[in-house]
């Protein structure tokens, strides 16, 4: 590594945004401020840029193990690093899932040798099944600090009551996918207009909010911290502040194409707008995109979920859901803010 | 080769070649040259290709039950899917074909407005056919204005008109134009 | 709406009436081709359709091909239903091989909703029709009911469709039942009839029929009895058993009772009432025989017109366009 300088850009910290340059030596900051004496230093001219900590993303597919051919460690790592990314949470629904010490341990290895840092959150059931509680004290102990069966929640209460009993001494957070099952039964878009003049099967907006609403009850019962993955309704974030609000320790985040794209987007059958929860109601689209603009959202997570182009391109009611995001968060947050707002991206990413 | 517009009015600014009473005269010609060459024949059908054939077909059958002194069957053709130009030029909306019993035995007397390429009558010898084998066809046009692409010829015509290429002919019951392509 | 001439046929949603009457009137003609001695024209000679059923349906893809047929067109057929997209094949990967074999047009019927508009995208100078896709739409369907409809109502009058156009359509009381939400007959029907101007009603149980249906433009009942005095045209539907629609009804036996045309219930009916439905009918479920043999239902007629009005969509699709 080499030394060199960022010249002329704008440096994002958490309270101001400024004007400086920032002197980097073998990959640590060394200083930052203006008329820097840089002595023997390549400059890179950063006019017109914000400069700030690289994005950390919380919800990122990498499909290792199992599904080697949709991404690899490696390849999401890079994919994360285009989109400004230095550092991202690998979710666990792999096959098999990542519910072990053994599988954790080999993929924070390989992401050890990937193009930035990679964390592991792991499975809260054995298989993500739903039944048995996964070796969370063990697992934790190797530093795992987030679980989640993402991909399904966890559907019984009773399983989510005691996982969330058991993790509250962990001081682990438990990170839940919010759409009750049964109710999204057959159901490949959301539930509305959309879905009935185009015959597919609904997943209506209640089957997240009821889901939200139970497990924000749990935690009311059982404390501890619990984390909602990508909210797509106005009312389940809204659902979520009132809790916090109340005392609860619930972080939530909300995926970029949530922020832009609306349950029409579906009318061509592009199975690659098919993502669970799926794409709401333009009113919920522009309520997060508000939300957003008044700086009341956690966290922006991409739900970054690859798959193989011949195992996606299908019928769109056969097709498995997920979408891209590593690689535009940054600039749909950016669109969506709508302003010369740094902060707000570098807060939220 | 139906050359008429449908069933625009007559243009304002050229004179026509024939009027009314011309077309209804050079079709009583025609009615009478029909019954010369089938004197003695009871198995006459007209049969008018649609559109511009059609009511000079329903003419010419009324002139020849007058001088036969004997009801005759006159019926509408549509050829529009027999046509060869299909998917090659913009689709002509079909009309209504009134011809429905078979053709075996009878003599046909095929009456078109303009006969031009050809084309259009070679059109409607093949859909007389999916009508069974007639006995003969013969060919009535008011107007024969040359330019053939199909070795055909009319067996009755009201005015042989030469023409150019580009221009536009309109023959009906109400006259026979020619019009300028601008 | 893309236009059906020289386009594809994916939908009825969004049609208009000057190109539902399009279809109908060129309908009406190849009827009369029916009647000739030879029922067959030239228009497709050297055409070839290829019919690709990813969902077995005898009766509609007989129907498509004897209407390619006898436009003269040379027709592949493709049970898909019994080849290798069992073996995983995908969908693009069997468009691509059929269309190595240089096609015109496809007709395609397929288990998922949209799967005809996603093999549009994949062979866009392909003409493709949609023979129905899941629970979505089912053109030809919808076509040949009004179809029928125009072809009674006309005789009545003593004319013929073409001569009265869109115009026996305005106001005319069309009641569908059933299973509407499932049903991709239903998405078709009631565009059609809302496009030639017709006032629609769907009756049926509360799952089947949600009461937000009104964004269709639709009326919205769950009284078939005073929907059966009301209506002039009855559009019955198929219950989708095999689709699971048997899990949004108690039992059969009560949507029978509450939702079925039964032979009481004819009694009922004023005498020029039209019966439809689209076929197979589910005997004694929302269909009784009496009311399937009586002579009120159009049924027998539903099925001679598909053939001519398949012809007028393949003709109107594959010959329509400008000539480039």
């Amino acid at each position: 590594m080499s030394r060199y300088v960022l010249r002329g850009g704008v440096v994002v910290g958490p309270t101001e945004a400024r004007r400086a340059d920032v002197l980097v030596d073998e990959g640590r900051i060394i200083s930052v401020g203006t008329d820097l004496d840089v002595g023997r230093a390549e400059e890179l001219d950063c006019t017109g840029a914000w400069v700030g900590p690289a994005y950390v993303d919380l919800h990122s597919h990498l499909r290792e193990p199992g599904a080697e051919a949709a991404e690899t460690i490696h390849s999401g790592a890079r994919a994360g690093v285009r989109g400004g990314y230095g550092a991202l949470v690998a979710m666990p629904n792999t096959e098999p899932a990542l519910d072990s010490v053994s599988l954790v341990r080999d993929v924070l290895e390989r992401g050890r040798s990937s193009a930035l840092d990679v964390a592991v959150c792991a499975a809260i059931t054995v298989g993500r099944r739903g039944e048995r509680l996964a070796p969370l004290g063990d697992l934790a102990a190797l530093g795992v600090r987030l679980f989640s069966d993402d991909g399904t929640g966890v559907a019984n209460p009773l399983v989510m009551r005691r996982a969330l009993e058991y993790a509250r001494p962990l001081g682990v957070r438990l990170a839940q996918h919010c759409e009750d099952a049964s109710l999204c039964a057959g159901g490949v878009m959301n539930e509305g207009e959309w879905s009935r003049r185009l015959g597919l099967g609904g997943r209506p907006a209640i089957a997240e909010e009821i889901m939200v609403a139970r497990d924000l009850d749990l935690l009311r019962l059982t404390g501890g911290r619990l984390h909602l993955l990508h909210l797509s309704t106005a009312r389940a974030v809204g659902l979520a502040l009132a809790a916090r609000a109340e005392g609860l320790d619930v972080t939530f985040e909300v995926t970029p194409h949530h922020l832009v794209l609306d349950e029409s987007a579906c009318a061509a059958y592009d199975p690659i707008m098919k993502v669970h929860p799926p794409l709401r109601a333009a009113s919920d689209v522009a309520a997060l995109g508000e939300l957003l603009r008044q700086g009341r959202l956690d966290a922006v997570a991409t739900d970054h979920a690859p798959h193989a182009p011949e195992t996606k391109d299908q019928p769109f009611d056969e097709a498995p859901a997920g979408m891209l995001g590593l690689e535009h968060a940054a600039s749909v947050v950016h669109e969506v803010l709508g302003a010369n707002r740094p902060l707000d991206l570098f807060r939220v990413l | 080769m139906s050359e008429s517009t449908g069933p625009a009015g007559p243009p304002q600014s050229t004179h026509p070649i024939m009027g009314p009473d011309d077309v209804a005269r050079a079709l009583r010609r025609m009615a009478h040259e029909i019954v010369e060459r089938h004197r003695g024949s009871n198995n006459l059908v007209v049969v008018g290709v649609q559109r511009g054939g059609a009511p000079l077909a329903a003419y010419l059958a009324a002139q020849l039950s007058d001088i036969l002194e004997a009801p005759l069957e006159h019926v509408d053709l549509d050829v529009s899917f027999f046509r060869d130009d299909i998917g090659s030029a913009p689709l002509k909306d079909a009309a209504p074909t009134t011809l429905s019993r078979d053709l075996r035995g009878r003599v046909v007397i095929l009456v078109d407005d303009v006969l031009f390429t050809g084309r259009t009558v070679r059109a409607a010898l093949n859909a007389l056919l999916s009508f069974g084998r007639p006995d003969a066809v013969d060919l009535a046009v008011l107007v024969d204005r040359g330019h053939r692409e199909l070795p055909l010829r009319a067996d009755y015509v009201g005015k042989n008109l030469p023409t150019s290429r580009e221009e536009r002919v309109r023959a009906g019951l109400d006259g026979v134009w020619i019009e300028r392509a601008s | 709406m893309r236009t059906i001439r020289g386009g594809h046929l994916l939908t009825l949603e969004g049609v208009d009436r000057v190109q539902v009457v399009d279809v109908l009137d060129t309908a009406e003609s190849f009827v009369e081709v029916h009647h000739r001695t030879i029922r067959k024209v030239p228009a497709l000679t050297g055409r070839v359709v290829a019919s690709l059923f990813f969902e077995e349906s005898t009766r509609t893809r007989l129907s498509f091909e004897t209407a390619a047929k006898r436009l003269s067109a040379d027709v592949i057929s493709l049970a898909v239903a019994a080849s290798s997209v069992k073996k995983g094949e995908s969908l693009r990967d069997t468009i691509s091989t059929i269309e190595a074999l240089g096609l015109d047009a496809v007709v395609l019927r397929h288990r998922s909703s949209g799967a005809s508009e996603q093999v549009a995208r994949f062979v866009p100078h392909v003409h493709v029709i949609n023979a129905g896709d899941g629970q979505h739409q089912h053109p030809t369907q919808g076509l040949l009911d009004a179809f029928t409809v125009r072809q009674v109502l006309a005789e009545r009058r003593g004319t013929t469709g073409r001569e009265s156009g869109a115009e026996l359509f305005d106001g005319l009381r069309v009641l569908i039942v059933g299973d509407v939400l499932h049903s991709r007959v239903a998405r078709s029907d009631i565009a059609v009839y809302r496009a030639l101007g017709a006032n629609v009603r769907v009756v049926g149980p509360g799952t089947l029929v949600p009461r937000e249906l009104t964004e269709w433009g639709v009326e919205v009942s769950y009284d078939l009895d005073e929907s059966l005095e009301w209506a002039q045209v009855i559009g019955l539907l198929r219950l989708q058993s095999e689709r699971g629609s048997g899990e949004f009804v108690p039992s059969l036996g009560e949507f029978a009772t509450h939702y079925g045309l039964t032979s009481a219930r004819l009694t009922t009916l004023d005498p020029r009432t039209l019966v439809m439905h689209p076929g197979p009918m589910n005997r004694g479920v929302e269909i009784d025989n009496a009311v399937a043999d009586s002579a009120h239902s159009l049924v027998t007629r539903q099925v001679a017109n598909g053939v001519p009005v398949r012809m007028a969509v393949l003709y109107l699709t594959v010959a329509g366009g400008d000539g480039r």
